[in-house]
């Protein structure tokens, strides 16, 4: 039976081509969809990680308070011993110190005057110490365009667009002009040995990579750094077991007074990262839902259509004696093979576009020319293991649906009218 | 009478519900048909024809009276049990055919034998036979549409005779046919319940189908003006259709 269903479907391309297509589609761009939506969470979490407070930072609790300002005069003192703890209490984790800063670049002529100036977004981390945990966490060297990796005090990095804008290529000394932790001028030479991108536009826009003994030397913070982050050797950002992590270390802290006790807190609580995360949960749940019910709609449809077409022959077979039930559980079973096979095909060209995505990524820098939030300029979706499932599953209970709501109506012809409506 | 009538028709009513009132279409209608029977219903258009053919087919049942078929109590039958002995016994030939226009003709003849679950030598044996009994054999892989009216109805009664059933009910099976054609069919169906034993019962009211039968029961409102076994016009001795 099942082979003779098979033969109509194929033959009968109204039946069988239009409702594959739909689930085709619709399980394709689902596919794509939820795979762009990873993909993006996925950059987002490794960006702001990367660049922002790792898996989880600490800091001053007044530092805390104000983090969005980099106020490095309530930065933590006493960051290396912190940073040692930190390493013997949670292994699983690799901890660094960085300094955030701001100020002007300064470029001078050959005569040693100022030729241009642009302001700054400085960072500070151990980049001379080979075993620096900033080699993989922040990974400058597979961000390099030109020039070397700093190997001696007073050799930093710039960003390369920023360098083209300032016109300033590796070799030359630049001039940063900031304020020191207790809030006096300060400038400092560095020559600079390289150029980066990272991808990350409001990254890329504007850095200034220091060495972290530089950048302690020169803003006047010996000792000290803004923010120690620590990130999962694996990579893979847990919020569970991130939050028990912060949750021993404030507690072990909970009773100490001082307003520069150190606090730690996770990737999720770092500049509302955790609102958009969850945001784009609920949207990628939403839109996951919106296709089944459109799909469902469109199938419930095409089934109507496909039974006013069928109305003789679903007559006919209940005249010559197919039970009611068998003659609605092959209309099922027909939609079981149309979503079958449209949930396959449109997962396979799902996952070959999220593929291609995945691997070349989509270069979305023009429209990210201002943005601030840590986000990679290059569009890549992420497949993971449920992308497998995500479309097939939606695909083959839409098409399922639709049909056992069409196919209702098979219980409520009566055979008594089947010879009147067989002659028509 | 030794032997069990395979329809058995006591005081058959059937009325419908019209207006306020009740439409009577069948009027306590008594009948037997014995096994191998060719008759036909015959009436004019509204005499209730239909209705009976519906009842002893078990798509519909009876408002009041009885109507045994095959053994089986009409009246009492559910759907399953209907569609059971409709799929197992009963053959039926349409006026308009209802072929499967996706399916081939060997196809269309070997779907009752898919719902009786029989296995694929089973039915393919089955119905070559069937086909080759109407003469279309050879267009086991035409599809519907390549037929002639004529060839589309020989493939719907072999479609009815595939599953060697006891009873053909056929309404109206030249309505759609021109007169040669009609012939062939009805020739085709004579030969075919003297070869086979099946019973025939039609509803007509064309003149040509009247020729063929050996038994003509008048319906006229209803109700059974006259019962009278006729000597056929045609086809009695498996002759070529004029």
């Amino acid at each position: 039976m099942i082979r003779f269903l098979w033969r109509g479907l194929v033959r009968d391309r109204a039946r069988s081509l239009f409702p594959t297509l739909v689930v085709l589609a619709g399980v394709a761009l689902t596919v794509v969809m939820h795979g762009y939506l990873r993909g993006t969470e996925s950059d987002l979490v490794r960006a702001n990680a990367a660049f922002g407070g790792g898996h989880v930072s600490v800091m001053s609790r007044a530092y805390a308070a104000e983090a969005d300002l980099v106020p490095n005069d309530l930065a933590l003192l006493g960051a290396d011993s912190l940073l040692a703890t930190l390493g013997r209490e949670s292994p699983a984790y690799l901890w660094s110190a960085r300094i955030r800063f701001g100020g002007l670049v300064d470029v001078p002529d050959a005569a040693g005057e100022t030729r241009t100036q642009a302001p700054v977004a400085g960072l500070a981390v151990d980049l001379l110490d080979p075993a620096s945990p900033e080699h993989e966490i922040l990974a400058p060297g597979r961000a390099l365009v030109r020039g070397r990796l700093p190997a001696a005090r007073g050799e930093a990095l710039l960003s390369e667009d920023l360098a083209q804008r300032l016109d300033v290529a590796p070799g030359q000394t630049v001039t940063i002009i900031g304020t020191t932790m207790y809030g006096s001028l300060t400038t400092a030479n560095f020559r600079v040995v390289g150029t980066l991108r990272f991808g990350v536009t409001a990254v890329d826009r504007g850095a200034m990579l220091l060495d972290l003994a530089d950048a302690r030397a020169a803003l006047d913070m010996a000792g000290g750094a803004g923010v120690l982050i620590g990130f999962a050797r694996d990579g893979q950002y847990r919020q569970a077991e991130a939050a028990a992590l912060a949750a021993r270390f404030n507690a072990a802290r909970a009773g100490d007074p001082d307003p520069f006790a150190p606090v730690m807190s996770t990737l999720r609580e770092h500049a509302g990262l955790g609102q958009t995360l969850d945001l784009a949960a609920t949207v990628s749940g939403a839109l996951i839902a919106l296709f089944v019910l459109v799909m469902s709609v469109v199938l419930w449809n095409a089934g109507l259509m496909a039974s006013l077409r069928r109305y003789g022959e679903f007559g006919l077979r209940l005249a010559i004696g197919e039970e009611k039930g068998h003659l609605y559980g092959s209309l099922l079973a027909e939609a079981l093979m149309i979503g079958l096979l449209g949930s396959v095909l449109g997962t396979g060209l799902g996952l070959l576009i999220a593929w291609l995505l995945q691997e070349r990524g989509l270069d979305i820098s023009p429209l990210l020319r201002s943005a601030s939030m840590l986000i990679s300029d290059r569009l890549r979706a992420r497949i993971t293991p449920a992308s497998w499932l995500i479309g097939f599953l939606p695909g083959l209970a839409a098409t399922f649906l639709g049909a056992a709501i069409s196919g209702v109506g098979i219980f409520r012809r009566q055979t008594a009218r089947l010879s009147k409506e067989l002659e028509t | 009478m030794t032997a069990e009538p395979l329809i058995e028709t006591r005081d058959l009513v059937k009325t419908y519900p019209v207006g306020g009132g009740d439409l009577i279409a069948l009027d306590r209608v008594s009948l037997r048909v014995a096994a191998g029977e060719f008759a036909g219903i015959v009436g004019p258009s509204g005499s209730g024809k239909t209705t009976f053919l519906n009842i002893v087919g078990s798509l519909d049942t009876p408002t009041r009276g009885s109507a045994r078929v095959l053994g089986e109590r009409v009246e009492t039958l559910g759907h399953r049990r209907a569609a059971a002995l409709r799929n197992r016994h009963i053959g039926f030939i349409f006026q308009t055919f209802n072929l499967l226009p996706v399916y081939t003709v060997f196809e269309n003849v070997e779907f009752p034998l898919l719902l009786l679950g029989l296995p694929a030598a089973e039915r393919r044996r089955r119905v070559m036979a069937a086909l080759e009994r109407v003469g279309l054999a050879d267009r086991a892989r035409s599809r519907p549409d390549q037929l002639s009216g004529g060839q589309s109805q020989r493939v719907a009664i072999s479609r009815a005779v595939v599953k060697d059933p006891a009873l053909v009910l056929a309404d109206e099976p030249t309505a759609n046919l021109d007169a040669a054609n009609s012939h062939q069919v009805l020739h085709t169906m004579v030969r075919l319940n003297r070869e086979l034993g099946t019973t025939f019962l039609f509803s007509t009211h064309d003149e040509k189908v009247i020729g063929y039968l050996r038994r003509r029961i008048t319906l006229v409102d209803g109700a059974v003006a006259a019962d009278e076994v006729v000597t056929p016009t045609h086809g009695e001795n498996g002759e070529a259709a004029p």
